[in-house]
């Protein structure tokens, strides 16, 4: 059944006969009269149209411009206008915005006040990043700030916990969402609650789009235009959602999100988990899954060039068959990918330790961008001698990509400035970088070659990026 | 008393819950279309042939149009009559609109959009300053050329000299509500217009032109805008005219917005440019001469390239006293989008090259770059004002221009007018390079009060302390002056009305032509409002501005919304105010002057009335309780071709002490404090004027570091859209940021002494690019100049790093 059942603002909404692409923000504007949403870029950068969904895993900001109203299927959907009281009363992020002027032209503002009140339900209070995707032109951020923490000791309104409380009473109830299971109709969509599910569909059906998160596929809609079906959506495989940790590694399923694996590696990974903390923003990482980002093969996604130098295997799944490959060699070329029809990424698995790990992230706005380079150190050094060195990069070649020369003139050597030098001048035969408007070639070579020398101060504890200096 | 409190935004409870309307949430007939541009793909070419058969066959579509449906293509320049609607044979940009589909939905006339084939024959393209300058592509006969004394002479009888050129680049405005418009036919062919639009007038004018009507039959309304920042001053004209003429045809309602990425692509940006310098100075920095070119890429059509590049060169003192000096100011014609008005309207980028001499003087002396800005600054304003002010000169009229019939008079794009004026004496007063007298320079004093509060000298000393354990981050600072000149350089645009009702039951509705976009001119203009009747701004109902209330409109821009309307609106409250006091003071066998409005009470005679109950009476009594209010500016004349005269009332000053650090692997740089004391004089609403320096220092130091605007070799540009243009986020504004206002009341008569307070501080965001530059310069040994260009991206601050240590 194509039937999608979500609250919204309170309010239950049984739709069918819906195209599966249609995004939420046009609905909600253009079938609801409900305008507060707004369009600002229509591709999940800026903000305008956040709205907070919720399910049994919690509250989360989420663009509404690029999100397909079958993802919302059993959860609970808050627009700004469900942010205040029913009966009118401000949210307390609300009231501050206007005590402390944090709204001009008021565009940007209510996506702003739900990314404001969703962290205040959550306890955040790093407002820097879960703000990073809402921009403002007119205020500079500042009293934005002063708003939100002036509001972050102010009790969570009542009203802001019936949605959770509604979405958890139906779970406990043992309830399935309504018309979650697999339809008998043939699909416009299809939405697999387990993998199984998925791969016997998905080898009947081997030229459908997989929808996870749809923070790239939505641009394929809303950008390009295209028409997807056959389209599947994943959100509800939870088995593909696990992370678990057996003999000295991680199993991460395919449909962890950025969000999630970002949770779960700061202890572990926390340089990882940092260059998480600057994969796009907030909405895009409760949105996007890690299956994705690798599926995708983008040649700059962040994941990838810190697995590889993590040495991840990937697991891929095609019909019942299962194989595992090395990360780096399911990227055959730009957009290429070493995956059959019918075979989709089901999840991989890395080391649950690497003490030298290091991700740097160059862009030219710190978060909220993508790299320009991107590049994951990972050296093992045994009696003095490097023994294993695993570097990898982004945005230098048409795929994630290891510096192959420049690992090779780091083993068996102690890791020191000069041969550091050897490795960065090796690099210059590993890449051939192209020249785009996030830089030029020759500065991604040179500040690839530099960032060998930044790993090595990096591991000496010298002060390497500016993001750690104080005024 | 209303005026100078720090209300919040008058919309701000609607702001936070969502019920602001902005123009795409203003419910329409159920039968309303929806209107996209198709665009060319091309940077310079003749059109072959057009087939939009496939566009015509699209679902949802309507109808189509191309500019062989018109008899007369409709114009939609703001200037020179050079951009029409649909491409007429030649397209010069990639982006121009070759075609306009109405159909059903937004949706579907984007899509049908994208389904035209048209065949080009490409044309050789002119996209970049160099191109421009080599076959003299330019939209004035030759540069413009202002001169003071004798620059070069000057230069070469000085002790020392510095000179080179630099790069600035362009800015798109990201206003987060883009472009977008709407019309509903009326009786008889009248046309109402809802635009996001800075100048509902020349909304106006443009549509009644396009639809030959009478300015009169068409009326243009606007509550408000998300964003402007001088994007919406002549930008708006192409959705609201394609919608007028599309209503026009299928007799329904239109509407129009661009998709962020078309846009970007169509519409105009700030104005990028190439600066060379020359300077001669002496020990102390003090400049003798200094000769600057401006190369502007003014892009495919004139829109306000010219006024542009005036107030640049209006600009290129900043301020400092330029002794002999010479501006050659160059406005290149290229194949790429038409730029645009944008926040400061060419005053940042005649500001910026003034500040590059500064800093390359004080790299030259080794020298603290503050010490030689200091040197150089006009003097103080003179003494002997005493805090008197001296009475105001008869207001000048300007020489009578010859005007064709149907002109666009409100534009800042129509040439000039001819001011008379007389010159100064000379020597007597020190005066800017178009002769101007400085009379109200406060930068001595601001700047000194700055460098205090922000602990500057001790900041640069422990910088440079922590510089020398660095190796690999460095830290740099910076203090640079704003002095900016407030008035419309086309002298007629300085005035503006205002329509104000009292109503029987004591309520208050206004209406000016001033326009919001967020700046929170509203509230400052109910509040002058209100303070005239003794009331609270709550009192005074604020409406959507509307041609059909107040005519003949200049554009929300030059920083003048405040003082222009705000003038109107008082003194049409003053008139009713005066006719109430009239009445009351007859009634009660007083002088008029003895009626007191205050606290929302009418004192008169030792009785006290409700405003209300006054209100009430005097409609009985049959007073009038309605009333327009006028404003010209006074004093201003100016004569542009000669570069003479005295085109603004007063200038708006403001400094700012920027520390930033960079990494000297990568480029990557941080702001890491900004102090910033802004002179607004005695402020309308503090919080609001904050607000506006906040922003704008942010929005300076984004057009400065990150936003960089890229096009490649076929003229099309990379960076349209928000992944791939990157203005600043929450996170890049400084941690520490201390913000001021120099409260003193403004010398001239504005109102409530206050200033502009729009466009100044988007200046103070240069302190950022010579605190780069100032941490660049200590990687090296001193002897070369980082020699910085903008936007200072890492890969940029990277080659400086490079140039400074040699290695380039």
């Amino acid at each position: 059944m194509s039937e999608i059942a979500f609250l919204l603002n309170g309010t239950p909404v049984q739709l069918s006969g819906i195209a599966p692409t249609r995004t939420l923000l046009d609905w909600l504007r253009e079938e609801r009269g409900l305008k507060g949403t707004k369009e600002g870029c229509n591709e999940g950068d800026c903000g305008a149209c956040t709205v907070m969904v919720t399910d049994a895993g919690g509250s989360r900001v989420l663009n509404g411009c690029i999100l397909f109203l079958p993802q919302l299927h059993g959860k609970a959907v808050c627009t700004v206008e469900g942010i205040s009281a029913p009966d009118g009363r401000l949210h307390p992020v609300q009231q501050a915005m206007v005590d402390h002027h944090g709204a001009q032209c008021g565009f940007c503002t209510p996506g702003f006040v739900v990314s404001m009140a969703t962290a205040h339900l959550n306890g955040q209070t790093d407002h820097d990043d879960t703000l990073a995707g809402n921009l403002c032109r007119c205020t500079g951020y500042a009293p934005i700030i002063r708003a939100a923490k002036a509001a972050e000791t102010a009790p969570v309104p009542d009203w802001m916990q019936t949605d959770r409380a509604f979405i958890l009473a139906q779970t406990s109830s043992g309830g399935e969402p309504p018309s979650a299971a697999r339809g008998a109709d043939s699909p416009p969509f299809f939405r697999p609650t387990n993998s199984d599910d998925l791969a016997d569909w998905y080898l009947e059906n081997t030229g459908a789009t997989l929808i996870a998160g749809a923070t790239d596929v939505g641009l394929w809609v809303t950008k390009h235009l295209r028409d997807l079906a056959p389209v599947a959506f994943l959100n509800g495989v939870t088995d593909l959602q696990q992370i678990e940790r057996q003999g000295g590694m991680f199993h991460i399923g395919a449909g962890v999100t950025i969000a999630a694996l970002r949770a779960f590696l700061e202890p572990h990974h926390p340089s990882f988990a940092e260059l998480l903390r600057r994969y796009a923003s907030e909405q895009i990482r409760n949105a996007a899954t890690i299956g994705g980002n690798i599926a995708n093969g983008s040649p700059i996604g962040d994941g990838p060039p810190a697995l590889i130098a993590l040495g991840a295997k990937l697991h891929l799944r095609r019909g019942d068959e299962m194989r595992s490959i090395p990360l780096e060699s399911f990227f055959l070329d730009y957009r290429k990918q070493d995956r059959q029809a019918g075979e989709f990424v089901a999840g991989l698995s890395i080391p649950d330790s690497a003490p030298a790990l290091r991700c740097y992230k160059l862009s030219k706005r710190f978060d909220q961008d993508i790299s320009a380079v991107c590049g994951c150190f990972n050296l093992t050094v045994t009696d003095g001698k490097v023994t294993e060195a695993r570097i990898a990069f982004g945005g230098m070649a048409g795929i994630p990509k290891r510096a192959a020369h420049a690992e090779a003139a780091l083993l068996g050597q102690p890791f020191t400035e000069a041969t550091a030098r050897a490795a960065a001048a090796a690099m210059a035969q590993d890449f051939t970088p192209l020249s785009d408007m996030r830089a030029s070639a020759a500065y991604r070579l040179t500040t690839a070659q530099n960032m060998v020398l930044r790993y090595l101060h990096d591991l000496n504890g010298m002060p390497v990026s500016v993001l750690g200096v104080q005024a | 008393m209303s005026i100078g409190k720090s209300l919040p935004h008058d919309a701000a409870p609607l702001h936070v819950t969502g019920q602001a309307r902005y123009v795409d949430d203003l419910p329409l007939p159920a039968d309303a279309l929806h209107l996209a541009f198709g665009l060319s793909t091309e940077a310079h070419a003749e059109i072959a042939a057009i087939d939009l058969s496939a566009v015509r066959a699209a679902p949802g579509v309507v109808a189509v149009m191309s500019a062989e449906d018109f008899d007369e293509v409709p114009d939609c320049s703001p200037s020179l009559g050079d951009e029409p609607l649909l491409a007429t044979g030649k397209v010069h940009f990639v982006g121009q609109p070759v075609f306009l589909v109405i159909a059903t939905s937004h949706l579907a006339a984007r899509k049908a959009a994208r389904l035209g084939k048209i065949t080009y024959k490409p044309l050789p393209a002119l996209l970049t300053i160099d191109d421009a300058l080599a076959v003299g592509s330019r939209f004035e006969n030759g540069p413009v050329i202002w001169t003071k004394g004798d620059a070069a002479h000057a230069i070469a009888g000085a002790a020392h000299r510095v000179e080179g050129s630099f790069e600035v680049g362009g800015q798109e405005h990201f206003y987060l509500e883009g472009q977008v418009a709407a019309c509903l036919p009326q009786d008889g062919g009248d046309m109402v217009v809802h635009s996001s639009t800075q100048h509902p007038t020349e909304i106006q004018h443009k549509v009644a032109h396009a639809l030959h009507l009478p300015m009169s039959a068409v009326r243009v309304e606007v509550r408000r805008m998300g964003g402007g920042f001088g994007g919406k001053e002549s930008q708006g004209n192409w959705l609201a005219i394609a919608c007028a003429v599309a209503a026009r045809a299928t007799g329904r309602p239109c509407k129009m917005r661009y998709d962020r990425d078309d846009d970007m692509v169509v519409t105009g940006k700030r104005h990028d440019l190439r600066i060379l310098y020359r300077a001669g100075f002496d020990d102390a920095g003090k400049l003798a001469g200094v000769e600057f070119t401006h190369l502007f890429r003014c892009g495919w059509s004139m829109d306000l390239s010219l006024p542009v590049a005036d107030r640049a060169m209006l600009h290129a003192d900043n301020a400092y006293v330029l002794p002999a000096v010479r501006i050659e100011s160059h406005r290149l014609r290229t194949n790429t989008t038409s730029a645009t008005a944008f926040r400061g309207f060419g005053g940042p980028q005649g500001m910026i090259g003034i500040e590059r001499v500064m800093d390359h003087i004080a790299h030259a002396l080794k020298c603290d770059p503050l010490d030689v800005r200091r040197v150089n600054f006009y003097r103080a304003m003179a003494d002997k004002a005493g805090g008197r002010l001296p009475p105001a000169p008869p207001e000048s009229i300007s020489a009578k221009v010859n005007v064709e019939a149907g002109a666009d008079l409100t534009s800042r794009g129509r040439a000039a007018s001819v001011g008379s004026h007389a010159l100064p004496p000379d020597g007597a007063v020190q005066t800017t390079p178009y002769q101007m007298p400085v009379e109200d320079f406060i930068g001595h004093e601001l700047v000194a009060e700055l460098e205090r509060t922000s602990d500057y000298q001790a900041r640069r000393a422990a910088i440079a302390e922590w510089n020398a354990a660095n190796p690999i981050l460095k830290r740099g600072i910076a203090l640079t002056p704003v002095k900016f000149g407030i008035s419309f350089t086309l002298t007629h645009l300085n005035q503006a009305g205002a329509l104000v009702h009292v109503y029987q039951d004591g309520s208050i509705a206004l209406n000016h032509g001033g326009t919001e976009m967020g700046q929170g001119l509203f509230q400052k203009v109910a509040q002058v409002t209100a303070a005239v009747f003794g009331l609270d701004a709550g009192a005074v109902r604020i409406t959507a501005t509307d041609t059909a209330k107040v005519p003949n409109t200049s554009a929300t821009a030059a920083s003048s919304g405040s003082d222009l309307n705000g003038m109107a609106a008082q003194a049409a409250a003053v008139t009713i105010r005066d006719r109430m006091a009239a009445f009351i003071a007859e009634k009660h066998q007083v002088k008029p002057a003895s009626v007191r409005f205050k606290d929302g009470m009418v004192r008169v005679a030792g009785e006290e009335y409700d405003f209300a109950r006054v209100a009430a009476w005097a409609y009985q009594a049959r007073v009038s309780l309605s009333s327009t209010g006028f404003y010209a500016t006074p004093k201003i004349t100016w004569d542009r071709i000669k570069g003479q005269g005295r085109p603004f009332l007063y200038f708006a000053y403001g400094a700012a002490v920027t520390e930033v650090v960079i990494d000297t692997l990568t480029g990557e740089n941080r702001i890491l404090r900004a102090d910033l004391l802004h002179d607004t004089g005695s402020s309308l609403n503090p919080a609001l004027d904050i607000g506006q320096i906040e922003g704008a220092y942010v929005q300076g130091a984004g057009w400065l570091t990150t936003e960089e605007l890229v096009w490649d070799a076929k003229g099309r540009l990379s960076t349209h859209a928000p992944s791939t243009y990157k203005i600043p986020a929450c996170s890049d504004r400084p941690r520490i940021f201390n913000v001021s206002l120099w409260g003193k009341g403004n010398r001239e008569e504005t109102v409530g002494r206050s200033k502009a307070v729009g466009e100044p501080p988007f200046m103070l965001g240069i302190s950022v690019l010579y605190a780069l530059s100032d941490a660049i310069a200590a990687c090296g040994d001193g002897s070369a100049y980082p020699a910085l260009d903008a936007p200072a991206t890492a890969e940029r601050v990277l080659a400086a790093v490079q140039r400074v240590r040699g290695h380039v």
